[in-house]
């Protein structure tokens, strides 16, 4: 490998990161894990670049990157319907594309969805700290430069250089919808819900709730009818992917990938990591539902998430489109 | 006495073992010592099963794949780490770290105000603070940041009515019952009685953190000279 191929970042966009699956084993010494809000995205757009699910790609958020290759390799591009283009020339989303030195790759700005990721064949080449290459700004860790900064213009970012590849593209059936400003969210119940009443936790599943704007990879706020707790704080403890926490102003919040490891709120339950990628794609003003499901339920969609995942074929594409 | 125990489900990959009811806050140190065998043995029985655990003050979050187990079986292993018996002896669990610490009004803009809120002399609340042996009974809120009790009831203080944009790297805080040692420079509301000068957090360094949950902590002052000496700053 080369140490001068890869990718030169001509503009950085609004906020773009590199991310892994993410940080696991860490949470010991305090660290979060980080990782692509939506993972399904995620995962398709590594698919389409050779048989890799969990290489360092980059998390746009609403868009504005601008990259200059220095490398013949795939790239493919997928998540929120963020306009793609290839030396000027309109580029197709979920699709993979081939690249070469010199070629312009820009990115405009988002028509539905928040988030878009862009992944290329071996994915980047980051230098992994704590074993992963996930960007957690709020811990100055990750990334490019190992410290949790965004990517910048003037960055490089190298991966290996690709043989072509015939290029495929993801059944328009597997694809998300992102156009719809909703979404319900399944949630598996854990055991604070005891410290809701009956009549709260009616409210919460009947009623509607507002993405805020004091939303980001930590959290999301939300905004809708109040409900309370028979605890006022508890012992801190850990907290994992998708708790729901309300604290004393009832307003729900659901912890993200960037969530603090510890936190003493009292929660009702954790939304399905299944959902999540569907709440980081809206934006403020959006509206939720959630429905409580068992941990039954969650497990055999896990699995038959996988199973789906792994059977599907990627449909080619002819060399003229 | 061997605290009662509860394993519930807290997400549709996560179990949590509280040891205590959290609605009774206890903290202590036989409560502490216990989580912290608990994870390292279902460190070692869960293996390539487990994805991470989150010890805190009385209760254990474990993370498994559910690709690789389920919630049953997860059940079944952390029932088989609890019953085998602990020793809750503090004196005999966790490793001893003695963090130095330079008090001062300099270096601990709270000293005086904590003092007198106290009725204490500056060097009463420092002689006190440094008395005590002080469990870790969390690491969280930034990485490195490491929860230690439970601080005599004399010098407790609550946090800042409002929070400092920014505490510097190594202070030395206080907040109700606890205190901590900032691993970076962060926003933080906690009373910062002086500054250590030891890195609390180096993702460089193997291990990262001089301490870890289960582990017992010594404050030893030192004076202005010996702090600059160690790379301290000011």
């Amino acid at each position: 490998m080369t140490t001068n191929s890869g990718f030169k970042v001509i503009k950085p966009g609004i906020f773009s990161l590199i991310e892994d699956a993410g940080r696991f084993g860490q949470h010991g010494i305090g660290l979060t894990t980080g990782g692509p809000l939506d993972r399904e995205a995620f995962r398709w757009a590594n698919r389409l670049c050779g048989d890799q699910q969990t290489a360092a790609a980059i998390e746009i958020t609403v868009g504005g990157l601008v990259l200059e290759s220095t490398v013949n390799t795939t790239i493919a591009v997928t998540g929120a319907t963020i306009p793609l283009s290839i030396n000027r020339q309109s580029r197709a989303l979920w699709q993979s594309h081939q690249v070469k030195v010199g070629d312009r790759i820009e990115l405009g700005f988002a028509s539905s969805g928040s988030r878009g990721y862009l992944a290329v064949a071996g994915g980047f080449t980051i230098n992994p700290i704590f074993n992963s290459a996930a960007t957690v700004p709020r811990e100055a860790l990750g990334g490019l430069h190992r410290d949790g900064t965004a990517l910048q213009a003037g960055d490089f970012i190298p991966c290996s250089q690709s043989h072509s590849a015939a290029q495929q593209r993801v059944p328009d059936s597997h694809r998300p919808d992102y156009s719809s400003n909703s979404a319900v969210l399944r949630v598996v119940l854990g055991y604070q819900q005891q410290a809701f009443s009956n009549t709260s936790k009616q409210l919460f599943f009947s009623s509607d709730y507002k993405v805020t704007e004091s939303s980001d990879r930590m959290g999301f706020r939300l905004k809708g009818p109040g409900i309370k707790s028979t605890l006022d704080g508890i012992l801190s403890e850990g907290i994992c992917l998708g708790a729901i926490q309300v604290p004393a102003d009832g307003q729900p919040i659901v912890l993200l990938n960037d969530r603090q490891t510890i936190g003493g709120y009292p929660k009702l339950g954790s939304v399905l990591s299944l959902d999540i990628g569907k709440l980081a794609q809206l934006l403020p003003g959006a509206v939720l539902r959630f429905e409580a499901i068992s941990i039954e339920q969650a497990h055999n969609l896990l699995l038959l998430d996988q199973q789906r995942f792994a059977d599907t074929v990627l449909e080619q594409v002819g060399l003229d489109e | 006495m061997p605290s009662l125990k509860n394993i519930s489900i807290a997400g549709e990959n996560s179990l949590i073992v509280n040891f205590g009811d959290a609605r009774t806050q206890i903290i202590s140190q036989s409560i502490a010592a216990e989580v912290a065998a608990t994870a390292a043995q279902l460190r070692t029985s869960l293996g390539a099963q487990l994805i991470d655990l989150v010890p805190s003050y009385a209760s254990l979050l474990v993370i498994y794949d559910p690709f690789k187990t389920d919630h049953h079986a997860v059940r079944a292993a952390i029932r088989r780490a609890l019953a085998d018996p602990i020793d809750t002896d503090i004196s005999q669990s966790g490793a001893l770290v003695t963090l130095p610490v330079y008090y001062s009004t300099e270096s601990g803009p709270d000293l005086k105000a904590l003092a007198d809120n106290a009725g204490l002399s500056i060097e009463a609340v420092i002689n006190i603070h440094q008395q005590s042996e002080y469990s870790v009974y969390a690491i969280g809120f930034a990485p490195g940041f490491a929860y230690l009790g439970e601080l005599d009831p004399r010098i407790a203080a609550p946090r800042l009515a409002t929070p400092r944009q920014k505490v510097p790297r190594g202070a030395v805080a206080i907040a109700d019952r606890q205190t901590a040692v900032y691993p970076a420079e962060s926003p933080g509301g906690w009373n910062l009685i002086g500054l250590c000068p030891e890195l609390m957090f180096d993702p460089s360094a193997e291990p990262s953190m001089p301490v870890q949950v289960g582990d017992r902590v010594r404050f030893n002052a030192i004076d202005r000279e010996t702090y600059l000496g160690m790379g301290g700053l000011l």
